[in-house]
């Protein structure tokens, strides 16, 4: 059984198909109340599928699902009351103005939030009135994000939220993001951004061929592909015999890569770090930056999700 | 569906009409033109006042225009732009923005009517026997051409759309014995005229207004029938994202 006050989303066993082709082929996700929940993977790999019948868009084949403690596609009308969606692209009609739309919403909820206190909160007060078809994409997108939270959403699904943002706006974005979750709302994030991945989300999903194929935390998914490597600059044509030797590798595993540029491909720790300073010391060679290569989420990503032809 | 919901989305509906010029320009600009001109400038030679004649087919054109041609091409544009998906995640049902979109319809052809009424009273016309009648049959009518602009609407892109409600609006205005009479039309054409949606409508009206009424049956059939199977088939046609 699952607990409602700390589980908003319940997923077990989802499969979809779409004519042969499997979309979602068993996918499993437990997401807890007030987590930012990233849902990564290549396109085509099931993200959309898997989102859109959380939203009670489409009906799974076989499988359980319950946000918020209610079955999306038979309970789907109280479950719309309690969530806010925002689409990758589209949805608004470019007749209307922002301000127009956000009062036609509102009138939707039953408690929903100010009209004009989400227009200042995504910074569009300037274009309150301005017909949305002449907005930029930047501030469709933040319309896109009001329009989410008009009905005072208790889990928001946000579809490549900052797609086609300036750099402002997306931290902007970002800032909202983060007060939602510290407030306790529930956010299902797809995007193909991994750094908005990795600065926002708690937990995270990566979907590949309609399967889960890596789920945790950032630091989990990172840390499960260490990259093991150290990256140093100094001045170049060192002689970096004593160093291989002195640390044990071979001479293949550490190199100047480029000018002044070195790599040291062994697991980092701080003897490595220690023996790489001793080094530079001794050789009487200046240390202008030092970076141990952790994996980012890109090369788990890549690792992980297969390049399809 | 919550009324407040419904409501709100039809005011939406209704001011965005308002704000297209071109949807104007067919639901009011056109049956007021063709009232004018075949009642003023080139009378229309039809066997007693042509106003008895012109005006229930302008009223017939009126609905045409408003239930298949704008009520469509807006929601062919909705569907384009991905508004009636967006609007699938709120708490407005289905049922509610169909509710939406009929008052819309409803709001429009309050206003077609009152004008092409006044226009025709100016113009020396008096209404016959069965108004209520006319006004049923003018029901019937939108909920056969709503249909046909939401079947439409639902199952092609939205510039075929746009042309095929446009072209079916011409077309139909020149076979729907709206602005001169199905006799004029040569026979072959006029049988296939008479089981279409927009000569049975004006036919329809035109007997309720004639004194005394004088229904034409076989006119009331055919549009019943439409106004049956269009909107069945728009329900199980209708595909809400393109």
């Amino acid at each position: 059984m699952t607990d409602t006050r700390t589980t908003a989303i319940h997923v077990r066993g989802l499969k979809k198909q779409y004519g042969s082709r499997n979309a979602v082929n068993g996918i499993d996700l437990e997401i807890g109340v007030g987590e930012v929940f990233g849902i990564l993977g290549p396109n085509g790999a099931g993200k959309t599928t898997t989102v859109e019948i959380l939203e009670g868009y489409r009906r799974p084949d076989s499988g359980a699902v319950k946000v918020l403690g209610l079955d999306p596609w038979s309970e789907g009308d109280a479950l719309k009351a309690r969530i806010g969606v925002m689409l990758q692209s589209g949805g608004l009609s470019p007749g209307l103005k922002p301000l127009e739309t956000l009062r036609l919403y509102a009138a939707f909820y039953e408690s929903p939030d100010e009209p004009r206190r989400l227009l200042d909160l995504v910074g569009l007060n300037d274009s309150a009135k301005t017909p949305i078809r002449r907005l930029s994409g930047g501030q469709y997108q933040r319309l896109s994000l009001a329009l989410a939270l008009i009905g005072r959403p208790e889990v928001l699904f946000l579809d490549e939220p900052t797609a086609g943002m300036d750099p402002r706006a997306r931290a902007t974005t970002w800032e909202i993001i983060q007060a939602l979750s510290e407030q306790g709302v529930t956010i299902v994030l797809t995007t193909h951004n991994l750094a908005e991945a990795e600065t926002l989300c708690g937990r995270i999903a990566i979907i590949d061929k309609g399967s889960v194929v890596a789920e945790g935390s950032p630091g989990e998914l990172t840390g499960a592909v260490m990259r093991s490597e150290l990256v140093f600059t100094s001045t170049p044509g060192l002689d970096t015999d004593t160093l291989w030797k002195s640390l044990g590798v071979s001479a293949e595993m550490c190199r100047e890569t480029a000018s002044g540029t070195y790599v040291v491909e062994a697991p980092t720790s701080t003897e490595l770090v220690r023996a790489v300073v001793n080094f530079l010391h001794e050789a009487n060679a200046p240390l202008f930056s030092l970076a141990t290569g952790q994996a980012t989420l890109e090369d788990v990503f890549l690792q992980l999700t297969e390049e399809t032809p | 569906m919550k009324a407040r919901g419904v409501l709100a989305q039809a005011r939406a509906e209704t001011s965005l009409g308002l704000r297209r010029g071109e949807s104007l320009v067919v639901t009011i600009g056109i049956p007021v033109g063709v009232l004018l001109f075949f009642g003023r400038v080139q009378r229309v030679t039809v066997d007693g006042d042509p106003l008895d004649f012109l005006v229930p087919g302008v009223l017939a054109l009126a609905v045409m225009s408003s239930a298949m041609v704008s009520l469509g091409i807006a929601t062919g544009f909705d569907r384009r732009y991905g508004v009636l998906k967006r609007l699938g995640s709120t708490p407005l049902t289905r049922s509610g923005l169909l509710a939406a979109k009929t008052l819309y319809v409803l709001a429009i052809e309050t206003i077609q009517l009152s004008v092409l009424i006044g226009v025709a009273l100016l113009l020396g016309w008096r209404a016959g026997g069965g108004i209520p009648l006319a006004f049923l049959f003018l029901l019937i009518g939108t909920i056969a051409f709503a249909g046909l602009g939401l079947l439409l609407a639902g199952t092609l892109r939205a510039e075929a759309n746009l042309a095929v409600a446009n072209g079916l609006y011409l077309a139909l205005l020149f076979l729907g014995g709206m602005a001169y009479p199905l006799t004029k039309l040569p026979g072959a054409i006029r049988s296939i005229a008479e089981l279409l949606p927009a000569a049975a409508l004006a036919e329809s009206v035109r007997g309720a207004l004639e004194s005394p009424v004088d229904i034409p049956v076989k006119s009331v059939l055919v549009l019943v029938v439409w106004a049956i199977l269009l909107p069945v088939l728009a329900t199980k046609f209708f595909r809400w994202e393109e």
